[in-house]
């Protein structure tokens, strides 16, 4: 149906660099999220896409052709708003119906279209209230109707899911790739919750101020983040830093631990680094030769497993232990790490060493 | 305050005490509120009262010393002399009126249609300069019309618009538009301009966006905005008088106003006119008033 491509966009709010040279490759038919802390320009992303932001520099290409002067109406795509933009005075059979009146279709078409939909999206009951008698979740998914009703070339969707409550958010996340998989299409889906964008797209892109850091699979921006913002931005618990060099056939850290070399790295001796490491690749059972010394800090049981913060002289590490983990504040104990799954960056640029030997 | 002993020291929690004698404070304050403000609004509706009264006594009663308040004969004579002309036909008075009503009506919806999508464009759209721009329309209100009526005639006798309804219909428009600018900026502002947004990518046109959809949402607005434009043009006398001589052209407020002047002055004609005059804008603001107080409070209602 339709690839979205951006190239290099800009655009300033005033003093505000929205969007620092943002740009995306969206294939044809992929769920691509734009991922992104508050204020990272994702919405602003979204509505450049759309022809709604007046751009500095850049241009937008829709199906390989360069829309970047195009209306909004013309570039045939459908989005659903982070505040929803349902019509106050219209009931949710209208703000269904919209798209489908603009275009002109006969009204069997439209009933026939918002009834498919609001079967899909289970608000058969809402159709005839107007949006301030709903909730907003249910707002919500009017919203997402309204966007899928029609086959654009692509779904823009900005946050869609981020008002509904934890068990909504879930239960919607499964629906959307389910429909994202039987109704097809291109979805440019943004969100600041890493959770989504790994369990939902095909490819993501992360976005930080403006810029965009990496783009990827959920297993390699996860995997492999390029750098040390993303890899602490994507994940949960965050990942911990720990400054260290390297020396010789070890790794030396700025706390006095040292720890085996990873094979993998070829970085110089006595550069910088940063020792990147997530809690499920540290545990805390026994002593030995890659183990760091710590004292236990704090306990945060998750029901499924219990987050151990380890505080490393002045430096914190979260490990990933038994839900039945127990130990007293100032415990000592060894944190036994995974240095295959470690990750290593430049304490200077941030950017991750490379993983040639890996 | 008087607060007594009891009062002072019981026990209860200050929660509960705070709001009675806020309570009785307050019995006691609107006491005293309702006298005043049935002073005021005594002061304030006795020369309307009067004129009310004047219009419907006889000529005889009208001129009675000690005055007449309530034993004289009714009568709705002077309504006839306002609408009937002495040969039969019409009155020059009801004339007035007429020309009063189109010159109203033409000039606050010329600036309405003009003033709306102004309005709508100053908040919506990167105009260059626009705080000055909307300084400058603004400033076009500071000038009292007196200054500029004499530049106007002039200009107006070179057009030859003097005593012409369209040259009132025009300056009332001119002094209307940025009133109606300054108004409806503020109301569009309230409305998120997301609606248009997701409009367009409904695929209607900006403009479709913004008639189909934001317009019916500022219709409130454009009321109370309408009804502010439409007391100004069926009241404004300066303009009127300088820029109007002939009964055909006249509006309203000259027409009554030259009625007192001759040897002697028809008092209960006076009167009736005014009543006349004044009851268009009260019906017409009675019929609205939802959405007056709806327009002035459209930013706590929405959202
Ligand atoms: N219309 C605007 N006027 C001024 N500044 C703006 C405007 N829109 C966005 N910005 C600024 O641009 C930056 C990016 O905004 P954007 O809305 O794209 O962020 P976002 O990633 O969508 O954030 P969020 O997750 O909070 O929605 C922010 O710093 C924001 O303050
Ligand atoms: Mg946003």
């Amino acid at each position: 149906m339709g690839t979205v491509a951006v190239h290099g966009l800009r655009k300033s709010f005033g003093k505000v660099q929205a969007l620092d040279g943002v740009t995306l490759d969206v294939p044809d038919g992929s769920f691509f999220v734009v991922l992104g802390p508050s204020g990272a320009g994702k919405t602003t992303t979204l509505r450049a896409i759309a022809g709604l932001e007046k751009l500095d520099a850049g241009s937008v290409h829709l199906d390989g052709r360069d829309a970047t002067a195009d209306t909004p109406a013309a570039r045939d795509l459908a989005m659903v708003f982070q505040s929803y933009a349902l019509y106050p005075r219209r009931t949710a059979y209208e703000n269904i119906a919209s798209p489908l009146r603009a275009r002109r279709c006969s009204s069997s078409e439209i009933a026939a279209a918002v009834e498919q939909m609001s079967s899909l999206l289970h608000i058969e009951r809402l159709l005839q209230r107007r949006p301030a008698q709903m909730s907003g979740g249910e707002m919500q998914r009017v919203a997402l109707a309204r966007a899928l009703v029609r086959r654009p070339r692509a779904f823009l969707m900005d946050e869609p899911l981020t008002n509904l409550d934890l068990k909504l958010r879930v239960e919607m996340r499964t629906e959307l790739t389910r429909i994202h998989r039987s109704l097809g299409g291109t979805f440019v889906y943004v969100t600041n919750d890493q959770v989504e964008a790994l369990s939902m797209a095909d490819r993501v892109a992360v976005l930080k101020e403006g810029k965009v850091q990496q783009v990827g699979t959920p297993a390699e921006v996860y995997e492999r983040p390029a750098n040390q913002w993303v890899a602490g931005f994507v994940g949960s618990p965050a990942i911990s830093l720990l400054a260290c060099r390297a020396e010789g056939d070890r790794l030396v850290g700025a706390e006095g631990w040292t720890l085996p070399r990873p094979r993998w790295t070829t970085a110089e001796n006595g550069r910088p680094l940063l020792l990147g490491l997530r809690a499920e690749d540290l545990s805390v059972e026994r002593r030995g030769d890659t183990s760091l010394p710590g004292e236990l800090y704090g306990l945060e049981p998750l029901g499924d497993r219990t987050v151990v913060d380890v505080q490393v002289g002045t430096e914190m590490l979260k490990v990933k232990a038994r839900p039945t983990f127990t130990g007293t504040p100032g415990e000592r104990l060894h944190v036994t790490v995974d240095l295959d799954r470690a990750h290593l960056f430049d304490a200077g640029t941030g950017l991750a060493l490379s993983e040639s030997g890996r | 305050m008087a607060v007594s002993v009891d009062e002072a020291v019981s026990a209860g929690p200050g929660r509960d005490h705070t709001p009675s004698r806020r309570r009785r404070g307050g019995r006691g304050r609107s006491v005293l509120e309702v006298a005043l403000l049935t002073v005021l609004a005594v002061v304030m509706l006795f020369p309307v009262l009067w004129m009310i009264e004047t219009s419907i006594k006889e000529n005889r009663d009208v001129y009675a010393i000690p005055a007449k308040f309530f034993d004289f004969k009714v009568t709705l004579d002077h309504f006839k002399d306002v609408f009937a002309g002495s040969g039969g036909g019409r009155s020059a008075l009801s004339v007035s009126f007429l020309n009063s009503v189109v010159v109203a009506g033409v000039s606050t919806a010329l600036a309405t249609v003009l003033g709306v999508p102004a309005a709508w464009a100053y908040s919506r759209f990167s105009v260059k300069a626009k705080k000055d721009q909307l300084f400058f329309i603004l400033s076009t209100r500071f000038m009292p019309p007196v200054v500029v009526v004499i530049p106007i005639f002039l200009m107006y006798r070179q057009l030859g618009l003097i005593d012409n309804k369209l040259g009132l219909i025009l300056i009332y428009t001119a002094f209307n538009v940025p009133f109606t600018i300054w108004m409806m900026k503020g109301f569009v502002d309230e409305v998120p301009a997301e609606y248009e947004d997701a409009a367009m990518l409904d695929g209607y046109t900006r403009l479709q966006a913004f008639w189909k959809f934001t317009l019916p949402l500022l219709l409130p607005g454009i009321a109370a905005t309408a009804v502010f434009a439409l007391i100004f043009s069926w009241n404004e006398f300066v303009f009127a008088i300088f820029l109007t001589s002939s009964d055909s052209v006249r509006t309203a407020p000259p027409a009554i106003a030259g009625l007192i002047g001759g040897t002697t002055i028809d008092w209960g004609l006076v009167a009736a006119a005014s009543v006349v005059f004044a009851l268009p804008v009260l019906v017409f603001a009675y019929l609205v008033r939802k959405h007056l107080v709806a327009g002035v409070t459209l930013g706590a209602v929405r959202r």
